[in-house]
Parts: C-alpha cells; structure tokens; sequence
C-alpha cells in the first residue's frame, strides 16, 4: 500500500499584509501579542511539526482560535503558508505549481467541513458527484459511484432532494458521501460533527470508525472536543494560540498531560474508555480462566471481570498467546483520576 | 460696512474664465469632435451595421407575422416563462385591446427595440459584470461609469450619438442600451460576490478551476440576483422608448412624441397605456421565472 502520511514541518502563518517580515521576530521569540499590538499582523501557526501516520486518523484539536481550521487549511494548500513546508509523497505541496495543486485538490484530497458547504442549486446525487465530475468522470459513471457512497452513509431514496429540504445530520452526511465519492487517499474534515447534535454526532462517529475500518485512508480530523478527539484519534495533536503543546496516542494524553491546560482538559474524561489495559498489565501471565485481548480499554476489561465474579484475567495477543496479566484492583486503579491532577 | 465691501475684488464676482476663451475652448471640442465623426463616422456605421442588419431583420419578423400567430407565439413564451395560464388569458386579452385601438404595429416595433436591445445588454452586461466581480480594480473603474450612465441626462448623450449615427434605429437603440444596462451589469457583478465563501471553499477544495468554479458554482448561485437585473433592464429600456423615438426610433414612443408635440390627449394615453401594458408582462413573467429558477432554496425544513 502506498504511503500517505503527511508531515508538516517548521510551518508558520502569520495573517497580515507583510507576514514574511515578522518570521523572524516570531521565531526570536516575540509573542503573538506583541506581533499584534505592534505591528497589526496575527500570529497564526507558530512552528507547526507534525507526523500524521498513513492510514490512521490523526486528530488536531483545540478551542477556538487556536489556529485548528488554518492548519487544516495548509494541507490542501486553501491557505498559503508563510514558511515551512508540508511533504506528502516526498513532494512539498506548498511549493506545487498551480496545476499540480489543482490535480492534487482533485485526486488526492477530500474535505468534508463544519457548515457543510453543499451546492444549494443542486440535489443530493448532484453535489456527491460534484468533485468527481471536476475529475472529468462521466456522467453514467460518476452517479454509480455517487450513488454507492450515498447508500453507505444510509441516504438511500433522498438522491433527488435538494440540500436544504435535509437536516443538518443528513446533510453532513451528504457532505461525508460527497468527500468518500472522490476516493481521495487524504480526508480532510474540519469540525466536520461540531454543528451536529449530540446523538448525531455520536451516529456520525460511528459511521467514520465503520468505514476506515475497510478504507484506511489519512484522515485529519479538526475538533474542540476532547472526547470526540479520544474516540476518533488514533494521534493527537493539542494546539493553542496557534501551537503545539502536546502530541501523541489518546493515553499518552490522558495518562501524561504536558501542562496544567491539557490536565484540566483530561480531568473530566471517561479513563475508563482510553486507557488501554496494555498499559497497566504485569509482564507475567497469571493462570487465569478469563482471557482479554490485547488493546481493549480497561472499561471493557472490568465489565469482563466483573461478570465471571473473578479478581484476575490473562491478556492476550492477537493469535491468542497469554503476554501479561491483570488485576481487578489495578484497573480500578487506573480508571479513577489520580489525586494530582 | 457689508461684508461685501471687506472682501477683494475676486471673492465677490467669480473669477471666470474669459469669455473668448470659453467659446473658444467649447469650438475647439466641438470641432474635433465633427472631425472625429467625418474621419470615423463611416467605420463607425459599418461596426453597426450587422447590428442594424438584425434589428430590421426582427422588426420585419414580428410586423411580417400574421397578427393571430404572433399572439400565439407571445402566449406561449408567457407560458414557458411564467407557467400560469391566468397570465396567458392576460396577455392575449391585452395583445387584442392593443390591436383593436389600432396599436398593432407601433407596438411589435417597440417589442423589437426592446427584446433586441435587452438581448445586447444581457450580452455585454453579463460579461462585464462577471470581470468586475473578479477584481475589486476593474470593479473601482467601472462602478463611476456606471453611476454617469445612470444619471447624465439622456438629452446628453444623445447628442453624440446622433452626430455619429444620425438619425435612425441604431442610435436608439444605443441611447435605450447606455440608459438599460447598468442593472445587469451591477446586479451579475454583486449577485457573483454574494455567493456563500463556504461554498466557495468547498468548491475549491475539490479543484475547482477558476472557470468551472465561475460556470458550476458562482453563476448558478448567482442566477437570481442576476435575473433581477434583467428584469430592471427591461424595464429600464421600456421607460427609454420615449426619448428614443426622439432620435428615430419608431413605434409606441414616437406616438407618444406625437401626441406630446400636438396635445393629443387620448393619443398619448392609449400609447402610454400600452407601454404600461407590455411592461407588465414582461415584468410579470421575468419575476416568475426567476422565481422559478430558484425554486431549490424555498422549501426549507429541519
């Protein structure tokens, strides 16, 4: 398979009429305040690193203004950097010439956004072909695809509706459709389940978790939402004013937030649900009936132990072989939030 | 004391130019401009020509069509673009009034005037306001223009016209086109920059190139604004008849020049009425269609 990771180095944005003046001053250290109280210009991204893994969802979240929906922006290039570089198949999109960028946008990526943003003027089938009809796909065969990838997101019957006769779920779900039509390695989702109700949102998670379960595309996904980023992420990346302040799996996280902000964020969260129970096994087996694969969260793991009445479980791989061993105690242990924090 | 007697000389009486120089700047102009018109007049006229070819050649069609037909014909596009067949049964019931006070053929003349030079404002119009929509520059050139054709008074630029065109159907219907096309061009220009920038994103997201955005996104979102503006051209020519008849052009407004010249009272208002009347029409079927065209932004429900 080929490699679709994407990495994001040294990348900078400031907003302004003259951003490339101030790089220099930013990276001496002057803060996004002062840029702006003196010199009117808005520090974006400051130092942006990023590795995002081929094949896995590599969540980035913040509140907002923390500079999310502009790093996104930078993958397909809809805003151009000030300095760095974002390398995806040892190319430097930021540095493609105007037509490479549009093959680019057309073949390799896909976006699904926050508000949506279908065609009004057209149907369902219309605006889930939209991107691949800019292809140049025929007509007979772009309304096949289209209308595959509207059954899998559940929108059978609603082909010929237009955007606004929908709710919002369904039409995130067009949106969804529309992206996955263009059978782009790279999915780019911008807040994409923000403005959806709870249980929505939760139903679209769903579906995403399903079908990159079979597609294993590179998805970034943008979010404030620090469960929705546990759930989805199989990385994370936390950023403030515009900077990374922690990256990482959903437990490294959890388990070690980098500073006051990331733990207050962590405080409220279900450990249960993200803390895997690799992380608390003892390396010995123990010669237990109940049996746990690796990986499962500890939530899974006392549900298991509590309903065969027993203290103790083996932890095995994927073939079957016992590595390791739990205990009921450590995984109460793990699930209740340290005092320290 | 005054305050008049305070003050010097120049403050009081305006300092003017001379008054040779005046007349001699005001000849000076005029002249070159006579000379521009003998030098250029005939190239000019020959660029109109095929102009003036087609809007003979159309005035000759609908004079040339049996009356019956022609209602037939006018009935239909009504349906096509209103779809109500209250307005069909309107019409034609107009057309027949129209025809029977003797209007007939006043009338299929200021319908060609009109339908031609509604067709030429919508052909550089659009265009026009595609390109201002595109840069804020040729935005900030053409807006000023726009302005001066909307309020000069008519009177003035047909002075010009006529000394380049003389008298006859091209120069009014350029006098009815300079008066009618700010609407389109200013309504395509501010439909294209309202559309949505979300969706804008989107469709450059997807790569989009500038032309397929223009043609797949802007303008079919554009499309009601636009049509808005069509329909204040027509109007807009329609209200232009009058003082277009003044420079030759022929039909319900030189009645109405008529009647004004000799107080035909009932005369000018039959022709005026019948003015009103096709307005109507078209003003009616032009909203409805355009209402019609966006038909996939009205049903909204959660």
């Amino acid at each position: 398979m080929a490699d679709n990771s994407i990495e994001v180095k040294g990348l900078y944005k400031i907003f302004g009429p003259h951003g490339e003046k101030y790089i220099q001053m930013v990276k001496d250290g002057m803060s996004k305040d002062e840029l702006n109280a003196k010199y009117g210009h808005v520090l974006g991204l400051k130092d942006i690193n990023i590795k995002m893994p081929s094949a896995k969802i590599q969540v980035i979240m913040g509140l907002s203004g923390s500079g999310k929906s502009t790093m996104i922006r930078h993958i397909n290039r809809l805003i151009e950097p000030t300095v760095g570089e974002v390398i995806y198949q040892g190319q430097d999109i930021c540095k493609m010439s105007k037509s490479d960028l549009l093959a680019f946008r057309r073949h390799k990526t896909a976006m699904v956004f926050q508000k949506f943003a279908l065609l009004p003027h057209r149907t369902v089938i219309n605006n889930t072909l939209f991107g691949i009809e800019l292809q140049g796909v025929a007509r007979a065969e772009a309304e096949e695809r289209a209308r595959h990838w509207l059954s899998r997101v559940g929108l059978d019957g609603f082909e010929d509706n237009y955007p606004n006769q929908l709710s919002g779920g369904m039409q995130q779900r067009v949106g969804l459709a529309r992206a996955l039509t263009n059978d782009a390695d790279i999915l780019l989702m911008d807040e994409a389940f923000s403005a959806l109700d709870p249980l929505i949102r939760m139903d679209m998670q769903t579906i995403l978790l399903e079908l990159q379960d079979e597609l294993h595309k590179t998805i970034v996904f943008i979010t404030h939402d620090l469960d929705e980023a546990l759930r989805l992420g199989d990385r994370i990346a936390i950023l403030r004013d515009g900077e990374v302040i922690q990256q990482g799996t959903g437990q490294d996280i959890v388990l070690n937030p980098a500073d006051e902000y990331i733990a207050d964020f962590v405080k409220e969260v279900n450990r249960g649900r993200v803390i895997k129970v690799d992380t608390i096994m003892s390396p010995t087996a123990p010669a237990a009936s109940l049996q746990i694969p690796t990986g499962s969260s500890l939530e899974f793991a006392a549900k298991k132990l509590t309903d065969s009445d027993i203290s103790e479980a083996a932890i095995t791989d994927t073939s079957g072989t016992p590595i390791g061993g739990i205990t009921m105690k450590a995984v109460i242990d793990a699930m209740v939030t340290p005092a320290t924090h | 004391m005054s305050l008049k007697e305070m003050l010097p000389e120049y403050m009081i009486e305006f300092p003017e130019m001379g008054r040779a120089d005046l007349r001699d700047l005001k000849k000076g102009i005029d002249q070159s401009f006579r000379t521009f018109t003998r030098e250029n007049g005939e190239a000019i006229e020959n660029f109109f020509y095929p102009l003036k070819m087609f809007m003979v050649w159309f005035e000759k069609l609908l004079l040339g069509t049996p009356w019956p037909l022609m209602i037939l014909v006018l009935c239909l596009l009504v349906w096509l673009g209103a779809r109500s067949i209250t307005m069909v049964i309107g019409t034609a019931i107009a057309l027949l009034v129209i025809g029977y006070l003797g209007m007939w053929e006043d009338t299929m003349r200021t319908l060609a005037l009109v339908s031609v030079s509604t067709f030429v404002c919508i052909a550089i119009g659009i265009p026009v306001g595609i390109l201002m929509s595109k840069s804020d520059r040729i935005q900030a050139v053409i807006v000023p223009i726009l302005d001066i054709m909307q309020t000069i008074p008519a009177f003035v630029y047909l002075i010009p016209v006529l000394m380049l065109l003389g008298i006859g159907k091209v120069p009014g219907l350029i006098a009815v086109c300079i008066y009618a096309i700010p609407p389109v061009v200013r309504l395509t220009n501010l439909g294209i920059r309202l559309v949505d920038k979300d969706v804008l994103e989107a469709a450059d997201a997807f790569g989009a190139s500038p032309r397929q955005k223009m043609m797949q996104v802007q303008l079919p979102l554009a499309l009601p604004n636009l049509f808005a503006g069509v329909n204040q051209t027509i109007m807009m020519a329609l209200a232009m008849v009058v003082v277009a008849s003044l420079i030759g052009a022929h039909g319900l407004g030189s009645q109405v020049l008529k009647a004004v010249n000799n107080q035909y009272l009932t005369l000018g208002m039959m022709n005026g009425l019948a003015i009103v009347t096709i307005a109507i029409v078209f003003d009616r079927v032009s909203q409805k269609f355009g209402k019609r065209l966006q038909k996939h932004s009205e049903k909204i429900h959660g």
